[in-house]
């Protein structure tokens, strides 16, 4: 069973509102300093996907990333939780790709990795949150893909998933390659510990670039981008909250609840 | 890509009709169509589509495509995409719109990916750039913390998803002309390798989250599934649904089906109580549209409160109680 796992490292979505600064005329977020970027909600609940099938059925998961060197932070907590190996790509070429350009570099370099039964992605990056680049890949690669998998319930030669719709849940089969994009109804990652972690930590992350991958430039010249970001801003919100108070919490909650009664 | 031309709307039909999200897809496709000075199309499939067509076209469709094929009749991915994209290999439609559905999450990026066009999703509002006749639409990144606008310069079709309640529904005008086209190509059987096998309904108790005039949502600050439990007595005493934040979908507090926000539902209630949750954008993207909402958190600076009509600085523990039980005795009279 050999399982490809897509991460991408994002900002860490889970600073607050405040914190949260861009800026207009690059169309880019400023991290707030001192705050680390992380695995991608999403694709960390892909790997712990994929450590669960391994759990089961044993077999290699290999873990790619397209980013910055720093992305080789995400691949190690990948392996720290239970993933074989992983590499980076980074190439200038590859900064600010829309979704079909990272969608053809993962392809490149998972027809370098080889042979593979499953490819797992996150359901949307946590950053921009294009929510395609799993199903353009499975499109490249020209394999049968299942969105929004909650459970993924067995692999033979077909791979069972049991994926999430808005009034409960669908089961899907399709036969082996293919790719499943995850969500967080998989369940909570485990946490990387012990000597995982120590020897994630150590592990060297190699570095793949355009040439390695074989990706030609014609595919990666943002002049000729699917989608473009022509514009970036943060929304306000003017809503003055009222405060309820009252001599006892329980005052406060009856003041309330009179206050809304009447409203409704 | 000067061959592109027109909008074309994907349709869905639940219980024999058009459903209302594609009837705001027209609406908005209409609008868009005649700023280009196009057509406006529709897709309609599966074995009773046909009968919609005048439905499809009194709402302001110039063409019905038609695809009457059972094996179209329930979702499945690669029929839907493989049809789809047959069609637009050959009406080579300048924009196409789905709706942020099920069927549209899953259907539009592979249907991208297949044909090579430029998508953006979850679309909060859609134009026509008067210089290029490209579209502009603008959809939330960054979990709801910013807004993106998207272009496409040359990929074609441009694509997009837009949430139900968007945009308003198209004016229905009984008399208008319409052609209706039947999809002529069969579907290749052997290219479908996705099976849908079975599909479990999630049976929730009380009113659908969706249709609920209140809900009671509540988050981490919940503590544990029993503490969850006393949501729900609030919800009762107000005819009402309960919501809930990730973090306690996560926990196993509440069914995956009652998320809230910007990857769950979204909701848009008279009245919108989030107790112990602390507001995060990703959450407050699914009940922004909200009449009115409260906020019960013990930490004054929660970003719930920028958002929140009306709140109280406390424990839910010392504040839930006292809140149900006079909205109890408020009603009951
Ligand atoms: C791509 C992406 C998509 C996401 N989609 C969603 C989504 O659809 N829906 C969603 O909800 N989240 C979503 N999230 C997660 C979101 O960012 C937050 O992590 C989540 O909403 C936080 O949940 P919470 O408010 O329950 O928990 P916390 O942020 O931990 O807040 C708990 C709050 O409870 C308060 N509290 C604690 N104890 C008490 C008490 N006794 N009395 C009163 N108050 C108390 C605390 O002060 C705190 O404010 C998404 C995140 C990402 C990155
Ligand atoms: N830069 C990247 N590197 C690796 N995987 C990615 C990258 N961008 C997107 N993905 C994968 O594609 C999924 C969907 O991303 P998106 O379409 O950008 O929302 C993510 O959850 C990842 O699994």
């Amino acid at each position: 069973m050999n399982i490809i796992v897509c991460v991408k490292q994002v900002l860490d979505p889970e600073i607050p509102p405040a914190k949260f600064k861009i800026d207009p005329e690059t169309k880019q977020v400023i991290p707030p300093p001192g705050v680390p970027p992380v695995i991608s909600v999403y694709d960390e609940r892909a790997v712990e996907a994929a450590c669960r099938l391994k759990d089961k059925l044993k077999g290699k998961i290999t873990v790619i990333s397209v980013g910055s060197d720093k992305a080789a932070d995400v691949i190690k907590h990948a392996i720290s939780m239970g993933a074989d190996e992983g590499f980076v790509l980074c190439d200038p070429a590859f900064e600010n790709l829309d979704s079909f350009g990272t969608a053809y570099v993962l392809s490149k370099a998972i027809q370098k990795i080889g042979a593979y039964d499953l490819v797992l992605c996150g359901r949307q990056a946590a950053d921009w949150g294009a929510g395609q680049v799993g199903s353009i890949l499975a499109e490249i690669l020209a394999i049968p893909v299942i969105t929004l998998a909650c459970d993924i319930e067995g692999v033979d030669t077909n791979v069972r998933v049991k994926r999430i719709v808005s009034d409960g849940y669908e089961i899907v089969e399709a036969p082996l390659p293919s790719l499943v994009t995850v969500s967080s109804e998989i369940g909570l990652p485990r946490l990387p510990a012990g000597v995982r972690l120590m020897m994630a930590r150590k592990k060297v992350i190699p570095v793949w670039k355009a040439q390695d991958i074989g990706a030609e430039a014609s595919q990666l010249d943002k002049g000729n981008a699917h989608t473009e970001i022509t514009g970036l801003s943060v929304p306000t919100r003017k809503i003055e909250c009222e405060i309820i108070t009252g001599a006892t919490p329980g005052e406060a909650a009856a003041n309330l609840a009179s206050k809304l009664a009447n409203l409704i | 890509m000067d061959n592109y031309k027109g909008v074309l709307v994907f349709g869905e039909i639940g219980d024999g009709k058009l459903t209302p999200i594609t009837i705001e897809l027209l609406g908005v496709g209409r609008k868009l169509a005649d700023d280009l000075g196009e057509e406006l199309s529709i897709l309609l499939v599966g074995s009773k589509a046909g009968a919609l067509a005048q439905e499809a076209i009194a709402c302001g469709a110039d063409n019905v495509y038609i695809a009457e094929d059972s094996l179209l009749d329930a979702y499945n991915s690669d029929a839907y995409t493989q049809t789809a994209a047959n069609l637009c290999k050959k009406v080579l439609p300048s924009i196409m719109l789905f709706g942020h559905t099920d069927l549209g999450c899953d259907l539009s990026p592979r249907l991208n990916g297949r044909l090579g066009g430029g998508l953006s999703m979850e679309c909060m509002t859609l134009s026509i750039d008067s210089a290029t006749k490209a579209l502009i639409a603008t959809r939330p990144v960054f979990g709801g913390n910013a807004h993106a606008t998207m272009m496409s310069k040359s990929a074609r079709p441009q694509m997009a998803t837009v949430r139900a309640k968007v945009f308003a529904p198209a004016e229905r005008a009984d008399g208008r002309q319409g052609k209706v086209i039947p999809v002529e190509d069969k579907l290749d059987a052997s290219a479908l390798k996705v099976k849908v096998v079975e599909k479990i309904k999630e049976q929730v108790e009380g009113v659908k989250l969706e249709d609920a005039e209140v809900v009671v949502s509540g988050g981490r600050g919940m503590g544990s599934a029993q503490e969850f439990t006393k949501l729900r007595e609030l919800a009762n005493v107000l005819g009402g649904a309960v919501g809930a934040t990730r973090v306690a979908c996560d926990e196993g507090w509440a069914a995956a089906t009652l998320q809230v926000g910007q990857s769950g539902k979204v909701v848009s209630p008279k009245l919108y109580i989030a107790i112990g949750l602390s507001g995060a954008m990703a959450h407050i993207a699914g009940c922004l549209g909200s009449k009115y909402i409260v906020a019960i958190n013990k930490d004054k600076e929660a970003n719930i409160f920028n958002v929140a009509h009306f709140g109280i600085v406390g424990d839910w523990k010392e504040i839930l109680p006292p809140l149900t039980a006079k909205f109890k005795e408020l009603l009951s009279k």
